[in-house]
């Protein structure tokens, strides 16, 4: 879809539409429908969309596979970490009210957290999923990786 | 009057395109039509309130899982489904029977929205009343995601982490690195395989 120019111009344009709504879902989940579940599929799709029209291979350039492995664990480790952090600040696994002076702004910090490590990984799972499946048959470069 | 409407009518689309799903052989236009699906119910759930869920279904049914489904068809190449040489009289009466036992089944469930069903009456009023409370959290269905069910919501990314390492270790691009550039697909495969 390299030679397509209406497609190409209507998805540079909508890259960061898509990609700014994800950011809003992910840090307004808080207050209104969404969260980090949401906002890392909506981000994966951004990125989708522009694979689909730019080719798997620009976008692979755009953001690396196997940097998407590395962010992918980090996210569980970031949710992981911050009940291990509670722990050790004395208190039960994943229990907020530890994290800050007042317990409501501790929730506040451990949902933005544990919604952040949410959204990372499911970002580049749906990401390495997608580059699974569409970089299957494509002709491969050994030295690349 | 117009809830009831709106009911009707995204109900009516789904089941015109189940059945269009069932009918037609060509299997692009199958997943062009998941898609659809997909977003219909998006919007019965929207209609039911639930803008988390129909947030997760447009994104992932409609988006997603058909952009998936469209890279398996690429990998396959077959686009006609073939018909069946038999007809399944046997699976039929199953299926029929299953269908009437949980058509059956859903009259015990209490009606939609009933504010005297179990699960509105036990936990919930609690969640309601100490939750933005408690958590500072305007939006109840991710105070409770994330903090009164923290346990459960890092069990699901876990599960979708380990969905994602599956995938990768099923059809990722790891067998193929042994291979020279410039050969195509079913030649890699028998070199694999040898």
């Amino acid at each position: 879809m390299k030679h397509n120019l209406i497609l190409r111009v209507i998805a540079k344009f909508l890259f960061p539409v898509i990609a700014l709504f994800a950011f809003y879902v992910q840090f307004h989940g808080d207050f209104g429908p969404g969260g980090g579940f949401q906002a890392g599929v909506i981000l994966s799709v951004a990125f989708i969309f522009y694979a689909l029209v730019f080719g798997l291979k620009t976008t692979e350039e755009v953001i690396p596979p196997h940097l998407l492995r590395i962010l992918a664990s980090m996210g569980i480790l970031i949710y992981a970490g911050t009940g291990i952090t509670t722990m050790l600040m004395g208190g039960n696994f994943l229990d907020y009210n530890l994290l800050s002076l007042t317990p409501i702004q501790g929730q506040h910090i451990g949902i933005m957290v544990v919604e952040a490590g949410v959204g990372i990984t499911v970002f580049s799972v749906m990401l390495m999923i997608f580059f699974a499946f569409a970089g299957r048959e494509r002709p491969q470069e050994t030295d690349h990786d | 009057m117009i809830d009831t409407l709106i009911d009707v009518t995204l109900l009516a689309f789904l089941a015109v395109t189940a059945i269009a799903i069932i009918k037609v052989r060509n299997l692009f236009v199958v997943i062009m039509l998941f898609g659809i699906f997909s977003l219909h119910s998006a919007g019965l759930f929207v209609v039911m309130d639930a803008a988390d869920v129909a947030f997760t279904e447009a994104a992932v049914g409609a988006g997603i899982s058909t952009v998936l489904m469209l890279a398996t068809l690429a990998l396959t190449r077959n686009q006609q489904e073939k018909m069946p040489v038999h007809r399944a009289r046997l699976p039929l009466l199953v299926v029929l029977i299953t269908a009437g036992a949980l058509i059956y089944g859903t009259y015990d469930i209490p009606s939609f929205g009933d504010s005297r069903s179990p699960s509105q009456e036990y936990l919930k009023p609690q969640y309601i009343e100490r939750g933005v409370k408690e958590t500072g959290t305007p939006n109840i269905v991710t105070a409770l995601l994330a903090s009164y069910r923290g346990y459960d919501t890092l069990g699901e990314v876990t599960v979708i982490f380990t969905a994602g390492i599956g995938v990768l270790l099923l059809v990722g691009g790891r067998i193929t690195r042994r291979v020279k550039p410039g050969e195509s697909g079913p030649e890699r495969r028998k070199i694999d395989e040898t």
